[in-house]
């Protein structure tokens, strides 16, 4: 909530005197930066942000961010973090976690998150890798990947964490890139515009144990032509000339299109983040597995219909309340059946 | 009911029957109460003798879960009651409810002890009130979920990895539950320190007469939170205490990290350097040690000296209350002192151990409290040890006395 009295708030504000852990050249440099520059202007107190975090190289982050910050255990910041919204409903709770963090041991904590539309940005720091433990394969690896502890190659399928979250039906889910700082500052601005559980998958490189990752996307000439950025109220356009698109198909699926010969923007599917299915969104979540597709990043969906879930626990107290009164101790002690028994 | 005894009384259908006096009880308004009952009721009392809101995270289990069921029913008292997708999210959304200011609680048995293990590490690392309560159980594993035991003593002692004390109170009968809850709260805000409350599957659902307190005799110990930014360290101690402040986000001015690594004292910056290290390890465990300053010391029933102290904890009391009550009419010289306080353990209690022949220690278990304080104070004490699911018998308990005394 903004006062008149706030104070004007810079990014140094939000610097903290400890030395950065992450190595030269790491990927969250320029999300902390871009993190840094976006809070100032939220309108938000200092006082009333709190960053939790996991762990990995990704959960470092809360010890850069001079605000409130809980440094936690493996995979459980979400379930730290509905704590405490469930008792201060009023602060701006951020999670800063990771692929292994969210997607293996705090999987769970995860989707039950997303579930309940819990009040929180999520941050979630995908490199691909396992950093601080210094390079295994992890739940977003490709298949074949060969890491510390899968030298023969990895076996399993990854995960797709945008495809994950819509899956749980998380009403707010986007994806930016750790190099595309002017897009990651915009995303993040809707994140956090968004009432309810914002997830916010942000392409990491790990230039010491997985460099490379995301070349295919931001290498120069990757980005026009195997990335599409999405916009609310736009249509699906994308390609170093734009000259590519997504149409749907007579059976509801999706393809790409090249614009030309009679075909135009008006052929093409236009981007809705707020629809209330999440279906579309699933849809366009998949396109970087299909052969020819590009990567979406953006705002996939952003549906604040739900309530969240610290006001519906607080509003049901209050609803009790309203009912029955505030509680009354000494009756509580006496209830059931009692009986006196009396000095002899 | 009356029926029933009309019948009988008139058909003679008894040839004895058996008059029993009322009990003596003291004077006062009472209810019948549950274990599991007594320490709902006794957290909402802590809630607002503290000033603090009350939020549990647990997880459905037996025999814990009537917990959940009661405070879930407290709404009109601004409870938050909060069902985890599991046990692990049942600890961790407490530790956030406490960070945030709240008096937080997580109920459990012996399985899902096992499972907030590596969130107790935190909670002691990060230095925050937090009440765990473990309604024991038949283990291993899954074991015999309905019925009771008491062998999770030294889980809650040393089940964490590294050295992570945390102070254990262990009520003696149902209603004693209550006052396990008031205190254990009391504890965890002073000293801001997760308490582990061991009850049992015996206790949580058996009930008995419970004299209802005036609640103004219950002393109030409402929480101050830290607010002055003025040179404000998260780490700085109460000399007497050795807790660190409490300083919820929201507070202008005292902007913070906390977190599990090993830090530096005061500053709370994080700090591998091992003299730092050492000097924390030995910080945290004193800070426990120091509550015995709130514990009394502890005095048998029976005699103060003699042939035998039974030293014993946990629902085990009524049936040797009555053993060594029918043994010492007998003319045996027999103490019971009965710990409530299991971390640390009353002052006193090595003088008092010194005090008798032999020391025996009937417990539900293989040993535990037997292995304590043969360790702790080189004493030879001897157990009796009964891991059936059931309750000690006053039979079994005096036929072991006997054999002691003779």
């Amino acid at each position: 909530m903004t006062t008149a009295t706030l104070p004007v708030l810079t990014k140094k504000d939000f610097q903290t005197d400890q030395e950065i852990r992450w190595c030269p050249g790491c990927g969250d440099y320029a999300i902390l930066a871009a993190v840094q520059a976006v809070f100032p202007d939220l309108g938000i107190k200092r006082e009333n942000f709190v960053v939790v975090s996991g762990i990995g190289c990704s959960s470092r982050f809360p010890y850069y961010m001079n605000t409130f910050g809980f440094h936690t255990i493996h995979g459980r910041a979400p379930a730290v973090a509905t704590g405490i919204k469930a008792i201060r409903p009023d602060l701006e709770v951020w999670v800063a976690t990771g692929d292994g963090d969210a997607l293996s041991i705090g999987g769970n904590h995860t989707i039950h998150m997303l579930r309940r539309n819990v009040g929180l940005k999520v941050l979630l720091f995908n490199n691909r890798i396992y950093g601080l433990t210094k390079g295994q394969y992890s739940p977003t690896s490709e298949i074949g990947k060969k890491a510390k502890s899968t030298p023969y190659g990895s076996l399993d399928r990854p995960f797709n964490p945008i495809s994950l979250a819509i899956g749980a039906e998380a009403t707010f889910v986007a994806r930016s890139v750790d190099v595309f700082q002017s897009h990651l500052k915009d995303t993040l601005k809707h994140a956090a515009a968004h009432k309810g559980s914002a997830f916010v998958e942000i392409l990491q490189n790990c230039n010491i144990f997985n460099d490379g990752a995301w070349t295919g996307i931001t290498e120069k000439d990757a980005r026009s032509e195997h990335v599409i950025q999405l916009e609310h109220g736009k249509p699906l356009v994308f390609g170093k000339n734009r000259d590519k698109g997504i149409r749907r198909k007579s059976d509801g699926d999706i393809e790409v299109i090249q614009l030309g010969n009679g075909i135009t923007e008006s052929d093409l599917v236009i981007h809705d983040a707020h629809h209330p299915r999440p279906s579309y969104a699933f849809l366009l979540s998949h396109m970087e597995h299909r052969e020819g597709f590009p990567t979406p990043i953006g705002v996939l969906r952003a549906w604040d219909d739900l309530p969240r879930y610290e006001d519906v626990i607080n509003q049901q107290i209050r609803d009790v309340q309203a009912k029955r009164g505030t509680g009354d101790l000494a009756k509580l002690l006496r209830g059931g059946d009692t009986w006196r028994v009396e000095a002899r | 009911m009356k029926a029933g005894y009309s019948y009988c009384e008139a058909t003679e259908a008894f040839q004895i029957s058996y008059e029993i006096p009322p009990a003596q009880l003291e004077p006062g308004l009472y209810r019948n109460m549950s274990g599991n009952q007594a320490l709902a009721l006794g957290f909402v009392t802590a809630s607002q003798k503290s000033g603090l809101k009350l939020f549990q995270g647990s997880y459905p289990i037996t025999p814990a879960s009537d917990i959940l069921h009661e405070l879930s029913q407290y709404k009109d008292f601004g409870v938050i009651t909060f069902q985890a997708e599991d046990e692990i999210a049942a600890i961790t959304s407490s530790i956030g409810a406490a960070y945030a200011g709240a008096l937080a609680i997580t109920t459990t048995s012996g399985p899902g002890m096992a499972l907030k293990t590596e969130a107790l590490g935190l909670a002691v690392a990060v230095e925050i009130p937090l009440v765990i309560c473990d309604i024991q159980r038949g283990g291993p594993s899954t074991g015999l979920p309905t019925k009771t035991e008491q062998a999770d003593l030294l889980q809650a002692l040393f089940g964490r990895n590294s050295e992570a004390p945390i102070p254990i109170i262990a009520p003696a009968t149902p209603s004693d539950c209550f006052w396990a809850a008031v205190e254990a709260s009391r504890i965890a805000v002073k000293y801001m320190v997760p308490v582990i409350i061991l009850s049992d599957g015996y206790l949580a659902n058996g009930a008995e007469p419970w004299r209802i307190p005036d609640l103004d005799s219950i002393p109030d110990f409402k929480v101050k939170f830290a607010t002055d930014p003025v040179d404000f360290k998260p780490y700085r101690r109460n000399p007497d205490t050795l807790a660190r402040p409490w300083a919820v986000p929201g507070t202008p001015g005292l902007e913070h990290r906390i977190g599990g690594l090993e830090k530096q004292d005061v500053t709370g910056n994080i700090n591998y350097e091992p003299l730092n290290h050492e000097n924390m390890v030995r910080i945290r465990a004193a800070k426990v040690e120091a509550i015995v300053q709130d514990i009394p010391d502890i005095v048998p029933a029976g005699d103060p000296d003699g042939d035998l102290l039974i030293v014993a904890w946990g629902s085990t009391h009524g049936a040797i209350t009555a053993a060594v009550k029918a043994q010492r009419e007998l003319g045996h010289r027999i103490g019971h002192a009965h710990l409530r306080n299991l971390n640390p353990l009353p002052a006193n209690l090595g003088e008092v151990l010194k005090r008798y022949k032999t020391v025996l220690v009937p417990e539900l278990n293989m040993g535990q409290l037997l292995w304590v304080l043969r360790a702790k104070y080189l004493v030879n004490a001897i157990g009796l040890n009964k891991i059936q699911g059931r309750p000690f018998k006053q039979s079994e308990l005096e036929q072991k006395i006997a054999e002691l005394v003779s």
